[in-house]
């Protein structure tokens, strides 16, 4: 029997000729990342066990993207607590606010991840680099501890669901729409403990972004890890990026799958995640009776250059509603300058948006945008639940940028005009 | 152990668990002040002798803070007993050293208030209060020195130790 993409990845890192669904291996990692929040546990634990040492500071990745610029003082003494951990390890990839960015915008805008990786990350959004062709799925403190110090993980081998895409996206419509859409036929735990596997003549449409996008929320459907084939869009993407040498693995013709999805791009629509649950799609153009008070454009979902691109498309030559705060939130530094520097910063200035430094922030109800009671947002980001940005009878409406740039020219749900 | 019960639906998610606003610590007391509040408020004054939690599928969904498994225990909480847990919260809760049964039957008929005697042991879940009886897949020998080390990693430290 032949083994899927992940499998096959799995297998290597392992030392394995092959594994298969259910079994228990043992993986090399080619990196372990934390962020402000989850490593100050990680590093609680790491100590507990009286380790002196880590496996690899080449191969470890720490990153202040939530709490940071820090919000008050407790963050700011776990953010220290992180930064002097990688201070006294050499931790190399160790980015600074002012140098860093959203965790799983960064890396792979580094070159820091490359297909046939295995990686683990203490953060549920780890599954983002599949769609480079790698393995990556979210941990908890303790397993990056771990992983810290041996560079090692256990992993149940997962069986696979293909999502099967031809066709190719209408104007307007992005990844986003195509993960909310999936996970509206899915459910959110419709690939619990899965691999969601994309393949199909439609992947080679998809923009790098895109899949960025969509594996990222591999995770809201339960999924273990999400993952694209490599083709000449990731090769030019790691190009100048990726300075080691990497291995592309692709699926066996008769890898088992446990279920099979099709997805006509063509026919994806804009799509909208009501509250509390991603898995509550609905098209877009049928919300406009909901009123907004908030608009929130980035997070690892949708903070990369084409998201910024897409909402400044609508948000050029117009205003944000009198009663919506637009918050556009560039993922990275380099994403930052790359607005400034294409007018895009300018655009949203001039609709009265506002941009702010790249952080998790209000994604999470962190900071940077957090919700009153009763309050409504349409959101880029990743999660609707329950007072997740905030009080918790306030509201999360997850859209793409097109949907929620128009959403916030109107003061209510809305599509792009044109 | 015995304890009474508190019923939860489905897809309980870590940001309910413990709202991301208190993750600017990561001190278990901290935490175990502000657990399920978004979706319980008197949830601290129900649980204040240590209610086993029993709730639907997918229990543990969403961020991989395992701050949430943290402040459960931290709040007394001996045990989750759910339809089906999610993967991070599943391997976290074990990590960390919550004890957690997968038992569909129990997660569906057990209801609010009912006591419970559990022998994690065997995986035998007796409802006293309606006389019923359940049978989970016990916790493995392994797993269970694991709990009572009170995780993974004081667990790898005694057995350090041990071999000297």
């Amino acid at each position: 029997m032949g083994m899927t993409q992940t499998q096959k990845i799995l297998a290597r890192a392992a030392n394995l000729d092959s594994v298969k669904a259910g079994q228990l291996i043992q993986c090399s990692l080619s990196l372990v990342m934390g962020n402000d929040i989850t490593a100050p546990v990680a590093i609680n634990e790491f100590e507990k066990v009286g380790a002196t040492k880590v496996f690899d500071n080449t191969k470890i990745a720490l990153i202040p993207d939530h709490f940071t610029p820090n919000k008050d003082i407790k963050s700011a003494q776990q953010a220290k607590r992180m930064r002097d951990f990688a201070k006294k390890y050499e931790i190399q990839h160790y980015y600074e606010v002012g140098r860093a960015g959203i965790e799983h915008a960064l890396l792979p805008e580094l070159g820091l991840v490359a297909p046939g990786d295995v990686i683990i990350g203490a953060d549920s959004h780890t599954c983002t680099y599949g769609a480079l062709g790698a393995f990556s799925s979210g941990v908890g403190s303790t397993d990056m501890a771990a992983g810290m110090i041996t560079g090692q993980a256990w992993f149940k081998v997962p069986p696979a669901i293909k999502v099967h895409l031809t066709g190719k996206l209408k104007p307007h419509v992005s990844g986003k729409d195509v993960i909310l859409t999936l996970i509206g036929m899915i459910g959110v735990d419709g690939a619990r403990y899965r691999s969601l596997e994309f393949t199909g003549e439609g992947v080679r449409e998809l923009s790098m972004d895109s899949r960025f996008t969509i594996a990222n929320m591999a995770v809201e459907a339960g999924a273990k890890n999400g993952i694209f084939p490599v083709d000449e869009k990731t090769i030019e993407y790691v190009a100048g990026r990726v300075n080691r040498p990497y291995q592309a693995f692709e699926a066996d013709a008769d890898a088992e799958y446990e279920r099979e999805v099709h997805i006509d791009l063509s026919q994806v629509e804009l799509t909208v995640a009501l509250p509390f649950l991603p898995e509550n799609a609905r098209p877009a153009r049928t919300l406009s009776e909901i009123k907004i008070d908030q608009v929130v454009i980035g997070s690892c979902t949708n903070g990369r250059m084409e998201d910024m691109r897409a909402a400044a498309r609508i948000l050029k030559g117009k205003a944000v509603h009198p009663e919506v705060r637009c918050i556009v939130i560039p993922a990275t530094q380099a994403i930052y300058r790359a607005c400034i520097e294409e007018g895009l910063t300018q655009i949203f200035l001039d609709a009265g948006a506002m941009v702010t430094m790249p952080t998790c922030g209000p994604c999470l109800g962190g900071h940077c945008g957090v919700l009153a009671a009763g309050e409504k947002c349409v959101s880029t980001t990743n999660r609707n639940f329950v007072g997740r940005m905030g009080h918790s009878t306030s509201e999360v409406y997850l859209a793409s940028p097109a949907v929620a740039a128009a959403s916030a020219i109107a003061g209510h749900i809305a599509v792009p005009e044109d | 152990m015995r304890a009474h019960v508190i019923k939860y639906g489905d897809h309980v998610d870590t940001d309910v668990i413990i709202p991301a606003r208190y993750l600017n610590t990561s001190d278990p007391k901290e935490l175990a002040k502000h657990c399920m509040e978004d979706i319980d408020k008197d949830f601290a004054e129900k649980n204040k002798d240590g209610c086993i939690i029993v709730a639907g599928k997918n229990f543990g969904s969403g961020s991989s803070r395992e701050h949430a498994p943290i402040a459960l225990k931290a709040s007394g909480v001996p045990l989750v007993i759910a339809d089906s847990f999610a993967r991070i919260f599943y391997r976290n809760a074990l990590n960390i050293g919550l004890p957690i049964i997968e038992c569909p039957e129990a997660a569906a008929e057990i209801q609010q208030g009912d006591e419970l005697e559990v022998d994690l042991s065997s995986g035998v879940i007796e409802d006293l209060t309606t006389s019923k009886r359940y049978q989970a897949m016990p916790i493995p020998p392994f797993m269970q020195q694991l709990i009572q080390a009170g995780g993974l990693m004081a667990y790898l430290k005694s057995r350090q130790q041990a071999e000297g």
